[in-house]
């Protein structure tokens, strides 16, 4: 009987310090970090940094110096630099893609999800159809027509996200257009506009941008790898995919080439997704009690 | 009926193609209502009310299939295009429906869902939509109206929600308001209060109002005129005195002898009505309470009663075997 008190105590606490930190550090630190490289990113010109361009070829892989923090690339370039506006491009890259996908999937999902129909055949089998479609050769034939080029690489990859936003926006929809406070706002003599954007929308409106904050994440992967590959942004340019693809070259004699890149990555990767699984947590409940 | 009527339904058919087959959800239903009058519409689950009521606002489920005729104040809303019949719903026509936790958007705060009602069909500027505001949340009995507006439905209870839908149902003073179960989804100690609001609203405004309920306490003491309906169809309308004196339809008698009295001795087991309502899929061919009617014999099992006029054309129900008169007084 005793332990049996004793383990309701324990539920009791720990229940009331879950709700009196309900986004918990780790969230916070996310966040930092997040602000943190937007700053940075935001603030490279201003900064006192070495060109990220400048070849030095006295100083090719130079150690970690107090002229250069993080060191030099294969080609005598400072890696802190590089780093930072390697930054500037995943960042653009990462977030305005996804709002392509964003606008694009989400109009097309709550349409769908809404008036459903043949409409909402027809465009659940085109995103079918464009999610069957090899994403890398889609990367590679725009790449190869219309050039290497960071618009052309947002293009590609907030066109490939479209489907999943779609996804989202239409299920939210399918849903909340059951809802009784949609039949009441028809009897109360709305439009189908106003329905959309002003009853539907700000309800469909928190998963999607949960679902965006993940897509970032996604992105910034995903640019990456194209990067990677070569398919990314031209060479000149560094982004934190190409900057790992050039270290690979030297990845004996110096591993911290590839890896420095990688690391800036993946902690901003998992910052993304723990805001955007945070932010999931706390408005789902919320969606099922209403 | 002697005054004008508002709403009169003439002869109307819901069907719902279903994948068990055709669903008759409304039967053949005529009912009619005059301005400032209330109707009761009483009946169990699942025996057309609510699809009645979506029938009368044109917002059937899309597939739905309706024929007959529902004139209000003069017109046709059968005939009329969507965008005229769109400015007369809210603005003529208004509901309140049975869960005001659904039927109050989650994400907007109560003052934003009011506001744009108002300025969507009284197009009012702003500030005067928002003092309209306040008063109508004030005349359905909210306290503190000022800080209300700027609260979400979930920091509100279930009877406040209520009172906020009513508000909006009335924020442009419509001829005639449809309550679809109003009370179903609240504490008993605040149906009441709903009801009486309601009541005094109507008054105040001079709306007419269909009154969807289950329970034909609630119709009782406030209803003009009731109907009751059995697997789609109305089996007996009456005024309501009328009704309770000399109830005819063997339903509405197990209907109200299924209901709780007050002055029963304790642990008086309630006679509930033994069996289910037919399919709605699968109509029967005779009388559909048959099954369940202690009175049923002969031809209720093979013929559909029409609608018979007792005492006078006020008083229609649809039985072969109707309850002699008086004998509604022992239920």
């Amino acid at each position: 009987m005793a332990t049996l008190e004793l383990s309701i105590d324990q539920d009791v606490v720990e229940a009331s310090e879950r709700r009196g930190r309900r986004l918990g550090l780790l969230f916070w630190i996310a966040i930092s970090w997040v602000i943190f490289v937007f700053a940075v990113a935001i603030f490279a010109d201003v900064l006192p940094l070495p060109s990220p361009t400048d070849m030095d070829m006295l100083e090719k892989r130079a150690p970690f110096s107090f002229v250069h923090w993080l060191g030099t690339d294969g080609l005598g370039r400072d890696e802190l630099s590089r780093v930072i506006y390697g930054a500037r491009i995943s960042l653009v890259v990462g977030i305005c893609a996804p709002i392509i996908g964003l606008t694009l999937g989400g109009a097309l999902g709550m349409l769908a999800g809404y008036f459903r129909g043949r409409f909402e055949s027809l465009v659940v089998g085109s995103m079918d159809v464009l999610l069957a479609f090899p994403p890398l050769i889609l990367a590679l034939a725009v790449t190869a027509y219309l050039g290497q080029s960071i618009p052309n690489l947002t293009f590609v990859l907030g066109l490939l996200s479209v489907p999943a936003f779609m996804r989202v926006a239409r299920a939210a929809t399918l849903t909340l257009a059951r809802r009784e406070f949609v039949i009441a706002a028809q009897a109360l003599g709305a439009t189908h506009a106003r329905i959309l954007l002003r009853e539907l929308l700000p309800n469909v409106m928190l998963p999607l941008f949960a679902f965006f904050l993940l897509g970032v994440a996604v992105i910034i992967v995903v640019e990456g790898a194209l990067s990677f590959l070569g398919l990314g942004v031209p060479p000149p340019i560094s982004s934190w995919g190409s900057m790992i693809g050039e270290g690979r070259q030297s990845l004996e004699m110096a591993p911290r080439l590839a890896f420095i890149p990688a690391i800036a990555m993946f902690l901003t990767v998992l910052s993304f997704n723990l805001v955007g699984d945070t932010l999931r947590a706390l408005t789902d409940p919320r969606q099922g009690a209403l | 009926m002697t005054e004008n009527t508002l709403l009169s339904v003439e002869d109307i058919t819901v069907d719902l193609p279903t994948p068990r087959g055709n669903l008759r959800a409304v039967d053949h239903v005529d009912l009619k209502i005059g301005a400032g009058r209330t109707l009761g519409v009483v009946g169990e689950s699942g025996c057309g009310k609510t699809m009645l009521s979506r029938a009368i606002l044109q917002l059937l489920p899309k597939k739905a299939k309706l024929s007959g005729r529902v004139m209000f104040d003069g017109k046709d809303l059968l005939q009329l295009s969507p965008e005229k019949l769109r400015k007369l719903r809210g603005r003529s026509l208004a509901v309140v429906f049975q869960d005001p936790m659904t039927s109050l958007n989650p994400v907007l705060t109560i003052g934003t869902q009011l506001i744009e009602t108002l300025q969507e069909h009284l197009e009012l500027d702003l500030a005067t939509a928002t003092r309209r505001s306040v008063e109508l949340l004030a005349a359905v009995g909210i306290p503190a109206p000022e800080q209300r507006v700027m609260q979400y439905p979930h920091q509100l209870s279930g009877g406040m929600r209520q009172r906020v839908a009513i508000a909006i149902a009335l924020s442009c003073e419509p001829k005639l308001l449809i309550a679809d179960e109003p009370t179903t989804a609240l504490d008993v100690t605040i149906q009441a209060q709903i009801l009486d609001l309601l009541a005094r609203e109507q008054r105040r405004r001079h709306m007419a109002m269909i009154l969807i309920t289950h329970d034909l306490g609630v119709v009782a003491g406030r209803a003009d005129e009731v109907a009751v309906m059995y697997a789609g169809r109305v089996v007996e309308r009456a005024p309501t005195p009328a009704l309770f004196k000399k109830m005819r339809m063997p339903y509405t008698e197990a209907l109200l002898a299924a209901l709780p009295k007050i002055d029963a001795a304790p642990h008086t087991p309630l006679p509930a009505i033994s069996g289910r309502p037919p399919d709605p899929t699968r109509p029967l061919k005779g009388c559909s309470f048959s099954p369940r009617c202690r009175y049923a014999a002969g031809r209720c099992h093979t013929e559909k009663p029409g609608l018979a006029e007792a005492e006078s054309g006020e008083h229609v129900y649809a039985c072969f075997h109707p309850i002699a008169a008086g004998a509604g007084a022992r239920a």
